[in-house]
């Protein structure tokens, strides 16, 4: 029987730790999927976060390196500068990448460093087990905004995207959804052409996953992407927000 | 014979890291060791290497721990406040077992402190920076030639037992000339770095550099096979000077520029009949413990001279194991001791005082 359906090549043979109707794991197939399909496999370097995606460096069969948090751009940027004609990617969530790393985010990007960045954005954070994130929506309650996020007292969620944007290092920004079969294909493509980015040496690029939290928000997982639909993609609409790669 | 030169303490550190093969270089300006940073700046365009000014000491530290597990011989230098941001990717680095080497041209603290010399961050050096149970190889040079040396070694250290080596200097030493010599001497050999995350060519399984290890009994047994090449090191790589000591009653211990005072106290000492002599470590940790053990049944009474309000002082007492009274005199905030101030504080130990 032919075998119509198969793991990419680039994703390691285990179980996934993440939670129940989690998307990292679909992101995770994706960028394995990109690994394969561009051929990079074997000179690509990813770089781990710290959050729900830390255990990332067993999930992808290329050589990987565990940053600390906030760090990885930092990490990715040193591995590129040694190692220019390799693959460097990093792969972070919202706290990571918009919190506690958000200089080393906003340098690599204003630095134009030829790496890309994975960025997922649930809203929340996962691993410690559902506080506020930078990227919390107004009124979403969370262990840490019980009552719902005030703008007034716990400031505004950043829209990293439209932000990095306006660098004039980043060379290719997008914001995707992984949370209908249509987006996720969209997804793959962003995903594609941001490595392709790097490959052809045009400088940053970055994909933006909303993604959802079944565990942290809440609810079943078809709840979640119900909820990811209705309330972060009209704050964190999607789209191509910066394309310099035919410059 | 390699030609003499006159050069600042600072660039021949950097000079000396380029000569020991490293090409990349990550930092962020503090005051006083810009000028390793502005040489770095200079000359790392011209030999195909990286200098990248970082956008703080974190991402600069960082920075290095992506360049160590990719293989490279990797350098970031800073100043007290700034190497307590660095300590962060310190414990990762040490964590991962990645050699790389790091440079504080201290300054007195705590906090902002100011910008004179001062050798302040001994603990932090020897028993501090980042969290966990981990070591750092910390060399202390006393001349702008030893800067040279110590320089090659901390590279080869890193390397050879893959882990973080710091060089401790002062302003002192950073910024004044001397005539030196660029040879590096005998250099070690180092292993390949089969483990460096250069892409695995679909050759090989992947390389991971990973800190993470969820399970106690297999993280406490990662620790311990590290300390067992702490202990190796502490038996192999102890170093220090032995100044006038053969004949020697009274001994002095400083390190770094402190020493080279200590040794002008030590001349002006023996003028007036008191036989003292001088052990200055060269390797902070290792604490070259044995090298005063040898001496504790011969002199009556030991003195540490330091830039701080005692340090190292602590070590020495913890070496000879209260065989000896250990005494301590130090300077702070940016003052270095006079050799006076030295002398005067021996005589108060030897009775000879006015």
């Amino acid at each position: 029987m032919e075998q119509v359906f198969k793991k990419p090549e680039a994703l390691c043979d285990v179980n996934l730790h993440y939670c129940p109707g989690c998307t990292h794991g679909i992101v995770h197939r994706l960028v394995a999927e990109v690994l394969d399909e561009l051929e990079i496999e074997g000179k690509a370097i990813g770089v781990a976060p710290v959050g729900c995606s830390v255990f990332a460096y067993d999930y992808w069969k290329c050589d990987m390196q565990q940053a600390a948090h906030g760090r990885a751009p930092a990490v990715a940027t040193g591995i590129k500068r040694v190692l220019p004609d390799k693959v460097v990617f990093t792969y972070q969530g919202d706290g990571d990448l918009a919190s506690i790393g958000t200089a080393e985010t906003v340098h690599a990007a204003m630095r134009g460093e030829n790496i890309t960045i994975i960025f997922i954005n649930n809203a929340i954070y996962g691993m410690t087990g559902g506080q506020m994130a930078p990227t919390t929506l107004p009124g979403q309650v969370t262990q840490t905004s019980p009552y719902g996020r005030d703008p007034k007292t716990q400031g505004y969620p950043i829209r990293m995207s439209e932000m990095l944007s306006k660098t004039d290092g980043a060379a290719y920004i997008e914001r995707v959804s992984v949370d209908c079969v249509k987006n996720v294909v969209a997804a793959k493509k962003a995903i594609k052409k941001a490595f392709q980015t790097q490959l052809d040496g045009k400088g940053f690029s970055m994909v933006e996953v909303l993604s959802t939290c079944p565990t942290n928000w809440g609810k079943s997982p078809v709840e979640a992407l119900e909820w990811l639909r209705e309330n972060m993609i009209p704050y964190y609409p999607l789209g191509v927000y910066t394309d310099k790669t035919g410059e | 014979m390699a030609e003499k030169v006159l050069v600042k303490g600072n660039e021949a550190l950097a000079e000396a890291a380029i000569l020991s093969g490293c090409r990349h270089y990550f930092g962020y300006p503090i005051t006083p060791q810009t000028e390793i940073a502005a040489y770095m700046a200079k000359r790392m365009p011209k030999i195909g290497g990286v200098f990248l000014q970082a956008e703080s000491e974190v991402a600069a530290a960082n920075m290095v721990f992506g360049a160590a597990g990719a293989g490279a011989r990797a350098l970031t230098s800073s100043s007290s406040p700034g190497i307590s941001l660095k300590a962060e990717a310190l414990s990762y680095i040490a964590g991962c077992d990645l050699p790389c080497v790091v440079v504080n041209i201290v300054r007195a603290g705590p906090g902002l402190g100011g910008i004179q010399p001062a050798q302040s961050d001994y603990f932090q050096a020897t028993k501090g920076h980042g969290h966990g149970d981990y070591q750092m190889i910390v060399l202390a040079p006393s001349s702008v030639q030893e800067v040279i040396h110590l320089t090659a070694d901390a590279f080869d250290l890193a390397d050879l037992y893959r882990m973080p080596v710091m060089i401790i200097g002062d302003g002192m030493l950073g910024q004044m000339m001397e005539p030196v010599e660029f040879d590096l001497g005998k250099r070690r050999e180092i292993p390949p770095k089969t483990w460096a995350t250069t892409g695995t060519e679909m050759k090989r399984e992947h390389n991971i550099i990973n800190s993470l290890i969820m399970n106690p009994d297999d993280l406490e047994a990662c620790v311990r096979e590290r300390y067992k090449r702490y202990d190796y090191i502490k038996e192999h790589e102890a170093m220090a000077e032995e100044y006038l000591m053969d004949d020697a009653d009274f001994m002095i211990t400083a390190y770094g520029t402190t020493a080279r005072i200590a040794k002008n106290a030590i001349a002006e000492l023996r003028k007036q009949g008191i036989k003292a002599g001088l052990v200055r470590p060269i390797t902070l940790w290792p604490f070259p413990e044995k090298i005063y053990q040898k001496y504790t049944d011969k002199v009556s009474a030991i003195l540490s001279v330091e830039m701080s309000m005692g340090q190292m002082v602590d070590d020495v007492k913890l070496a000879v194991g209260g065989k000896v009274p250990v005494h301590f005199y130090g300077r702070t905030g940016g003052n270095v001791p006079y050799p006076d101030e030295i002398i005067q504080s021996v005589l108060k130990i030897t009775g000879g005082d006015k």
